[in-house]
């Protein structure tokens, strides 16, 4: 469904972020994109939503297609309507806009208008809620809330592919756990595919059919959400899961050079 | 106590006036977080068109403020398309200088073709004067207020309802976040900015009705200014209280101490209140502070 080759993209024309990304969303699954701050995992959401000039980037090189075509350029406008909405980092719900404007203002694309009022009151089941504080101004909401809200707004621009970034910043990890359920719920039920970006690698694999590590721009481990969480090497060493004791520097310097040649 | 009501009625009519240029300014704080300082000349723009096309092409009034209209949004676009969207990514204060310096090109040009002198509407509203409750009120007076309270109900519903109004706040809320929901942010600030001209022509013709067509006109623009601040810069219910009290402050100011001063004090008092008024409240009376989850 999602395609991304070799992609390449810069800031301000001198800082490279991504250099020759790829990775691939089958249609109706969820994949996990993983790795450490400033491995480029938001700048590879924001080329493929279209976002990247906002941010003062561009796409040098490489291609992403979406259904078979290719929408390297396209405006972020033309792509929700083709059905890519990203869910960005940090929430940004609009502050001053009410809970329930919040969620009207996701369906901005879309021209079937008489049937908002039914998807509203859908959201309102996954997030009930925010079915309480529909008429409070979303600023006032707590992070979880926010971030329910901004998944929410997602929905109602009903994507075939809704991308996420960092649902999981900020947030109490109890929360976080309901969120994610939520997001495994909305993919079974809606059959919507699902690209989320995240730190919180257990949390993200444990919903995920496949999962990417990336650092320094481009993708160094690729497989099923299974075989990433069962490999202790990987989940050590890129995900922060570590279940044993220290290990000493030595060791960790082994693992280094090792890591080459998995590239 | 007739002549405090004649005060009071004078100043609720012109308050709504400044309430409607104020909503110009407020509309383009919001969308852009841009002080529009060209508004006066947008409310200069509209009276010589309709004057125009009134006394040159004995155009009915009523299609004469159409025509307006429709050359105050163009206005408006040409602005944005020519001012505004090149200095996008620039920052705020860049796009404020621009303004001034539209500010400076639009009354040159005003002077340029229509001269400096002042021109009479032609009578569109009946001369006669209504008596209510001993206060004299001048029929171009009850219209002008009539079409102003309803312009500001339109408004209202246009941004609490609409779809493009939810947009507009939108963008002024979160230009990126807007931009990810498929808004297009450079539609939003063309509608944006053709309104306000829009807004910026009605109060225009409404005020020559009132005194008389002049490139004077333009200095609405710096006292609409105490208004805008006074209400809060980005509160459109701001603007229209704000409109009010400025509107009937200045006239009953004018019509006590002007006498007792030799006169001049109608012009200082709208600013003095402001700065009381920013003493006490920094944000204006309804200016949001912003939301800030700490």
């Amino acid at each position: 469904m999602l395609q991304v080759n070799n992609l390449e993209a810069v800031y301000q024309k001198i800082i490279l972020a991504l250099r020759g990304m790829s990775l691939h969303v089958p249609e109706g699954k969820i994949v996990a994109l993983l790795g450490s701050n400033g491995a480029g995992k938001s700048t590879t959401l924001k080329a493929i939503s279209g976002l990247l000039t906002g941010d003062g980037g561009q796409i040098t090189d490489g291609t992403i297609e979406f259904e078979g075509e290719k929408i390297n350029g396209v405006t972020p406008d033309v792509l929700v309507k083709k059905g890519i909405f990203l869910s960005m980092e940090g929430r940004r719900v609009f502050k001053d806009l009410t809970v329930e404007e919040n969620l009207i203002a996701g369906a901005y694309t879309r021209k079937d208008r008489g049937n908002i009022k039914a998807d509203i009151e859908r959201i309102y089941g996954y997030f009930p809620k925010l079915d309480m504080l529909k008429g409070r101004k979303a600023g006032y909401l707590s992070g979880g809330e926010q971030q329910m809200l901004a998944i929410g707004r997602g929905l109602m621009a009903k994507p075939k592919l809704l991308l996420l970034d960092e649902p999981s910043l900020g947030i109490a990890p109890l929360l976080v756990q309901e969120i994610f359920q939520n997001i495994k719920k909305i993919n079974q039920e809606e059959g919507m595919s699902i690209l989320v970006v995240e730190q919180n690698a257990n949390v993200a694999l444990s919903i995920a059919d496949y999962g990417y590590i990336m650092e320094n721009g481009r993708v160094v481990m690729q497989d099923t959400a299974q075989n990433l969480l069962a490999n202790s090497e990987i989940s050590e060493h890129y995900l922060g899961i570590g279940n044993d004791e220290d290990k000493n520097y030595r060791e960790a310097k082994s693992y280094k050079r090792r890591q080459r040649i998995v590239w | 106590m007739t002549f405090f009501l004649q005060m009071l009625s004078n100043g609720i009519v012109v308050g709504s006036i400044y309430g409607l240029v104020a909503l110009g300014f407020v509309l383009i704080y919001r969308s852009s977080g841009a002080l529009n300082l060209a508004n006066g000349e947008f409310v200069l723009f509209g009276p010589y068109i309709c004057l125009v096309l009134m006394t040159s092409y004995n155009v009915p009034f009523y299609l004469a403020l159409l025509g307006t209209l429709v050359v105050s949004a163009i206005l408006g676009l040409v602005v944005e398309r020519l001012v505004v969207r090149p200095l996008q990514h620039a920052p705020t204060i860049s796009v404020i200088m621009a303004t001034l310096g539209l500010a400076s090109l639009l009354a040159g040009v005003v002077h340029m073709i229509w001269g400096h002198s002042t021109k009479t509407f032609p009578q569109v509203f009946p001369p006669t004067p209504l008596k209510l409750g001993g206060v004299i009120v001048t029929p171009v007076y009850l219209w002008s207020f009539v079409i102003v309270i309803v312009l500001l109900i339109i408004f209202t519903v246009f941004f609490k309802y609409s779809k493009m109004g939810l947009a507009m706040r939108a963008v002024a809320d979160d230009q990126q976040a807007a931009l990810s929901m498929g808004m297009s942010v450079k539609f939003v600030y063309a509608v944006t900015w053709s309104i306000a001209a829009m807004v910026a022509a009605i109060g225009g013709v409404l005020l020559g009705n009132i005194s008389g067509v002049s490139p004077n006109m333009a200095t609405i623009g710096l006292t609409v200014l105490p208004v805008v601040i006074l209400g809060g810069l980005d509160s459109v219910l701001g603007a229209i209280v704000g409109g009010f009290l400025i509107g009937v402050i200045q006239n009953i100011a004018g019509g006590y101490l002007d006498p007792l001063v030799g006169g001049g004090l109608k012009e200082v008092v709208p600013f003095i209140i402001v700065l009381f008024i920013l003493m006490l409240k920094p944000y204006g009376l309804f200016g949001s502070k912003g939301i800030e989850r700490v």
